[in-house]
């Protein structure tokens, strides 16, 4: 009965999705700033120790009887080999004259002029040389030959397959880092998308888990962000409560209305009908309480009808016996049935609770009952069994009339609908269907059938237990 | 077991002896060729090492692939440098006792990369950039000749040696020898590592020095001179061809020294100019692995590796850029006048 509601999406996917996209986001960010760190880091400590070994084989340069002479320590180039196993060249040169070394290796030039920090007399570059990619670093130190001074430069150079070696290595682990920071944060996203809806599920949950004619306000706990919300629930509850009694009001005061002054009519056109001798206006008078009874039978239907509609649509379900409501209902209908000398025979009266609304029940039981009377003949005995069978409880109720004589019965119980064998009877047509609808109701069914034997309607109404 | 090999050397080797051919401009020392019957490859070899104590490494190798040809080409280590940086000769593998070399031909370029699950089985020092592998570990000896030592002792360290000789000037006045460390590249080396070790070398060099030092270009003729009598002591003598002369046992005597002994490291290196490198790749696993496995050390003609170097008087070279420092011009013009002024009086 419930109509489609249109999705826009989902909050937790949603959620989930922004979440994980800014993880990934931050561990690409991560996963750069490492390895630009890790770059920095491995390009200064190749350029320190380049730096310490120019600057040892520098500090070996001394004037000797006017030469320049250069002892370089064997530390100044096994120091080098003892990071990584790369290619190591040097060049040496005094007065910008190549003294000893390689004398193709490129000097790392001074940059800027006149630089007045300490590290003046130093400068690197990374170039080609042999084939591959090298990083120079130059040194210089001023010595002063014959009182004239003279620059010597130191320059070594080293391949960097080490460096990228070790790039190479700490990326992997920076690669495994991101990717690590990303699951984690992806799961903690999920966890979180998930938390963050619970509410709102919980809410639905507690919502539609609730009894027909459970409106009270939701009270438990939500987030600030679901206040509104709930408080606009809350008040919306608080409406459909006020207009459901009032819809409720109205029906008990239109039958009311309606019945009341009907009965008072039919009364005194009873009252007047008693005093009138004239067989002419006798016979006007009884047509005029059959249609007031036809009228107030046929609003009381109505109003009936109107009430189950109402009533299955909240349906209300309290444990009761359906014999004791069955023999309630023929109490109720003797009388009429006495009128036409019709007796109502218990055949059969297994009792049995059943989970319903009693009064809709009582009202579908009346109804049946009620055209068994009316289309059963005088001085004939209506059948009543109330028996239990798969796993419920029916009530047949069979009469000796003419049974249903049309082929399509189960247009009888549409609304206003009636058979070709009620010409004669006064109705509305919505006895069946009030019986049908309060059998549905009750996840139940109604079956209208001839009786096998001797004719007659055989009309029964099943409940589930 | 490497003698059974030597009756097939006559029949299946050709050796010439010369001083120079004429179609290379670096001095050859000896070339020998070991045929097959049907040559399908062929492996040029260039080497320091006696073509004799080489041999049986190269006929092991043979052994495992019939089908290669081999020529073995013997050259001092700095003829050897000639010929490889300089001339580009298409040698396949450069075999050199002369480690400073082989690194600097190795870290100027002239050298390929190799790798193998042999090659991995070297320790971290026992090879450089996947380009220079070592394949034994000699020690420079002091050997002597122990008639001429008769009623002295016999001295354990350098130490020992500098009291003893100079103790007994006139016994050993001309009678000692050393490599003449201008022309062997194994002797610079040698020198150039004692020097930077301990200021004893110089001491000794001095003592001897004053005693009128024989200089000798290579080991072999230094143990040969000691044998004759001719010398009475050899220092810095490479003690695997010392120990392979069995038949000088008696009279010569090998010591390694207890201060420190210097162990240098014989290796391998594929040069740019290789014609056959992965035969050369061959070449080198088979090297190492009978350096290092059971089934090598039959014929492996030089002292078992060691590859535990704790013991604390060992002192093998490093390979590495170090090794560059001694062969720059400067440098080695400095100690050269320094060995010259300790051992040229
Ligand atoms: N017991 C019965 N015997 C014969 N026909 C019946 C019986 N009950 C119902 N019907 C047929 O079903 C039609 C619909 O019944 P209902 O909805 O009660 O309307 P009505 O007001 O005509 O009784 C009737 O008009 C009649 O034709
Ligand atoms: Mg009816």
């Amino acid at each position: 009965m419930s109509t489609p509601v249109n999705s826009s999406g989902s909050i937790k996917r949603r959620l989930s999705l922004q979440l994980v996209g800014s993880a990934a986001i931050l561990a690409t960010i991560l996963f750069v700033l490492v390895l630009n760190f890790a770059r920095q880091v491995s390009e200064q400590s190749q350029d320190n120790i380049l730096i310490a070994s120019a600057t040892s084989i520098l500090d070996s340069t001394s004037i000797r009887s006017g030469e320049v002479s250069v002892d370089i320590p064997y530390a100044a180039l096994s120091m080098l080999g003892n990071v990584s196993e790369d290619r190591v060249f040097y060049r040496i040169s005094a007065a910008g004259v190549f003294l000893t070394g390689y004398s193709d290796l490129p000097e790392a030039k001074q940059q800027g002029t006149e630089q007045q920090n300490a590290e003046r007399d130093r400068s690197f570059i990374t170039t080609q040389y042999k084939g591959e990619s090298i990083r120079i670093v130059s040194a210089t130190r001023q010595l002063s030959v014959l009182g004239q001074p003279v620059d010597i430069t130191v320059s070594v150079a080293q391949t960097q397959n080490g460096q990228s070696e070790t790039l190479a290595q700490i990326s992997r682990t920076a690669l495994i880092l991101g990717l690590g920071f990303f699951a984690i944060s992806a799961a903690l996203a999920i966890f979180a998308a998930r938390s963050s809806v619970r509410p709102l599920h919980r809410l639905a949950v507690s919502v539609s888990r609730r009894g027909p004619k459970d409106l009270r306000p939701v009270q438990s706990p939500v987030p600030a962000e679901m206040i509104p919300l709930v408080a606009s629930l809350n008040s919306f509850i608080a409406r459909l409560k006020t207009s459901l009694t009032r819809s409720e009001d109205f029906i008990a005061e239109a039958a009311h209305r309606v019945r009341t002054p009907l009965a008072t009519v039919r009364v005194q056109a009873e009252v007047v009908l008693r005093r009138v001798e004239t067989q002419q206006n006798r016979k006007a008078l009884k047509e005029m309480i059959r249609t007031i009874d036809e009228s107030s039978r046929a609003a009381g239907q109505l109003l009936d009808h109107a009430m189950v509609t109402f009533r299955t649509d909240h349906l209300e379900r309290k444990s009761f016996d359906l014999a004791d409501l069955v023999l309630d209902s023929v109490e109720r209908m003797q009388p009429v049935a006495g009128m036409r000398d019709i007796e109502i025979v218990m055949e059969a009266c297994d009792p049995g609770q059943i989970l319903g609304d009693p009064i809709l029940i009582q009202s579908a039981v009346q109804n049946i009952l009620d055209n068994a009377i009316k289309y059963s003949p005088p001085d004939q005995s209506i059948a009543i069994n109330v028996q239990r069978q798969n796993g419920g409880i029916s009530v047949q109720i069979s009469d000796r009339g003419p049974g249903f004589t049309g082929n399509d019965n189960a247009r009888l119980t549409e609304r206003f609908i009636r058979g070709d064998n009620a010409a004669d009877t006064v109705g509305s047509g919505l006895g069946l269907t009030i019986a049908k609808e309060v059998a549905q109701a009750h996840g139940g069914n109604l079956s209208l059938n001839n009786r096998s034997k001797g004719g007659g309607a055989c009309v029964s109404l099943y409940f589930p237990f | 077991m490497r003698f059974t090999l030597f009756p097939f050397l006559g029949l299946l080797v050709t050796t010439i002896a010369s001083v120079s051919l004429a179609f290379e401009g670096f001095q050859i020392e000896s070339f020998t060729s070991y045929p097959v019957d049907k040559p399908v490859r062929q492996l040029k070899i260039i080497s320091t090492a006696d073509t004799e104590l080489f041999a049986p490494l190269v006929l092991a190798f043979q052994q495992k692939n019939p089908q290669i040809a081999i020529e073995y080409t013997t050259v001092s280590s700095s003829q050897l440098m000639q010929a490889i940086s300089v001339e580009g000769a298409p040698f396949d593998v450069a075999i050199s006792s002369a480690m400073d070399l082989q690194t600097k031909l190795a870290n100027d370029g002239f050298t390929r990369a190799y790798r193998s699950d042999a090659a991995n089985l070297l320790p971290e020092w026992g090879r450089w950039r996947d380009h220079v592998f070592s394949f034994t570990q000699e020690p420079a000896a002091i050997v002597i000749s122990p008639d001429a030592f008769s009623g002295l002792q016999i001295p354990k360290n350098r130490q020992d040696l500098i009291t003893v000789l100079r103790n007994n000037p006139n016994r050993f006045k001309g009678r000692v020898g050393t490599y003449d460390v201008r022309s062997s590249g194994l002797g610079y080396l040698f020198a150039t590592q004692d020097a930077r070790t301990s200021e004893t070398y110089w001491r000794l060099s001095e003592v001897m020095g004053s005693l009128g030092t024989q200089l000798y270009c290579c080991s072999s003729d230094m143990i040969e001179d000691v044998a004759s009598g001719k010398i009475a002591v050899a220092y810095n003598v490479l003690g695997s061809y010392a120990l392979a002369r069995k038949d000088l046992a008696g009279k010569i005597e090998i010591i390694a020294p207890a201060d420190f002994t210097t162990l240098m490291l014989r290796t391998a290196v594929i040069p740019t100019n290789a014609q056959n490198p992965d035969l050369a790749g061959d070449f080198i696993d088979h090297l190492i692995l009978s350096a290092l496995t059971e089934a090598g050390a039959s014929y492996y003609p030089f002292p078992k590796l060691v590859t535990d170097t704790s013991a604390t008087f060992l002192r093998p070279i490093r390979l590495g850029p170090g090794l560059l420092v001694f062969l720059d011009d400067l440098k080695r013009r400095r100690f050269l006048q320094e060995w010259e002024a300790a051992v040229l009086q």
